[in-house]
């Protein structure tokens, strides 16, 4: 603070600071507003996707054990080989109050379906409605991890946000505001400590005057006793003390 | 970057069967992105299974069953990192108890809690 000398110019300054700090505060309080609203859709949407979830995937379950009991257990043969994932996740990217949130979108890659012949002895259509199911399920857990992740996302922007918000209310506009504060001060106290000083020359001079009117009265007074008068300088004739005749004459 | 992420799983016989019907499951000679957890499965090998899942960067999500999750609570409540999305779902003999999830617990903090 003290490192700031106090002069008109760091004044304005300060005063420019300020104003921005100010401008700035305001503008992340409403960001944090903004997110704060969106964060409590994405929670219900959350406390929603996942209560719906639970009987999507029970359904789910329920069909495998149907499957089993039509083609017998396929499920080794299922896991077994080397395969390629036919389905997939692209990440794209929402924005929301200047926050990126990654969001995850279903795409099937177009290959082959793996297992094609799984069941072609008995239950071929029960495995197929266990695809469907299960694919559904995945589509609805996929949207649950979209929202899922933008909640946590946003947890964090949240977080940073309001700890900036707090900093520029709680540290930066209270420690510009000492430093104005301090300016002012210094300033006042120039001016005052000038006003003082002329003040004090202002009265010596004026003591200064009359103790010479003093001393000048004092001698004229004493005069006037011994019965002289002295007449002012002006008034004395001030070419009497020189003769005109004492001079040589100029010759150019 | 335009191939998509995967999704990985871990989790009992039943569930990764019906996602690998699905059409999620991906092999290759050196990884594999789905594990089967079944009861004489160590912890040790599932935990450290969800940790090189979690490292990988061609995996978007993984999807975890509830009750395999209980059991790596530990790992999951240290885990802050965005991608992949750690999803926890039901399992056909443990029904879905959103007490437990931690995702949950958090929304429903913030529902519970500011209105």
């Amino acid at each position: 603070m003290s490192e700031v000398p106090p002069t008109r110019m760091n004044q304005q300054v300060f005063k420019g600071k300020k104003k921005a700090a100010e401008t700035g505060h305001g503008l992340l309080k409403k960001k944090a507003d903004a997110l704060k609203v969106k964060f409590m859709g994405y929670a219900k949407a959350i406390a929603e996707t996942k209560s719906g979830m639970a009987s999507d995937s029970s359904s789910a379950f329920f069909s495998l054990t149907q499957a089993e009991y039509a083609a017998g257990n396929f499920k080794q043969k299922v896991s077994e080989g080397s395969m390629t994932a036919r389905v997939r996740v692209g990440a794209g990217i929402d924005n929301v109050a200047g926050v990126k949130l990654p969001v995850f979108t279903y795409y099937e890659t177009g290959a082959a379906t793996d297992n094609a012949s799984l069941g072609l002895v008995g239950g071929g259509k029960k495995i197929q409605l266990v695809r469907t199911k299960y694919t559904a399920l995945l589509q609805n857990l996929i949207k649950l991890a979209s929202l899922q992740t933008s909640f946590v996302t946003l947890d964090e922007a949240m977080k940073i946000t309001n700890r900036r918000v707090n900093a520029l209310e709680n540290v930066t506009i209270p420690k510009i505001q000492r430093v104005l504060d301090y300016i002012e001060r210094e300033l006042d106290e120039l001016e005052r400590e000038d006003f003082t000083r002329l003040k004090l020359v202002q009265s010596k001079k004026n003591a200064e005057i009359e103790e010479n009117q003093k001393i000048k009265d004092a001698a004229a007074a004493e005069m006037f006793a011994m019965g002289i008068t002295v007449q002012e300088g002006n008034d004395a004739d001030i070419t009497a003390a020189y003769d005109a005749g004492d001079d040589a004459d100029v010759v150019f | 970057m335009n191939v998509g992420k995967l999704v990985a799983v871990i989790g009992d016989e039943d569930t990764v069967t019906g996602f690998l019907l699905a059409g999620i499951g991906h092999r290759t000679a050196d990884s594999c992105n789905f594990l089967t957890v079944k009861q004489d499965t160590k912890p040790e090998v599932v935990e450290s299974t969800l940790k090189s899942f979690t490292q990988r960067d061609d995996i978007g999500i993984i999807l975890i069953n509830q009750h395999v999750a209980n059991n790596m609570r530990h790992f999951l409540k240290d885990y802050h990192q965005t991608i992949p999305t750690i999803l926890e779902i039901p399992s056909k003999e443990h029904p879905y108890d959103p007490e437990q999830d931690f995702i949950m617990q958090r929304v429903n903090m913030f529902i519970g809690g500011g209105g």
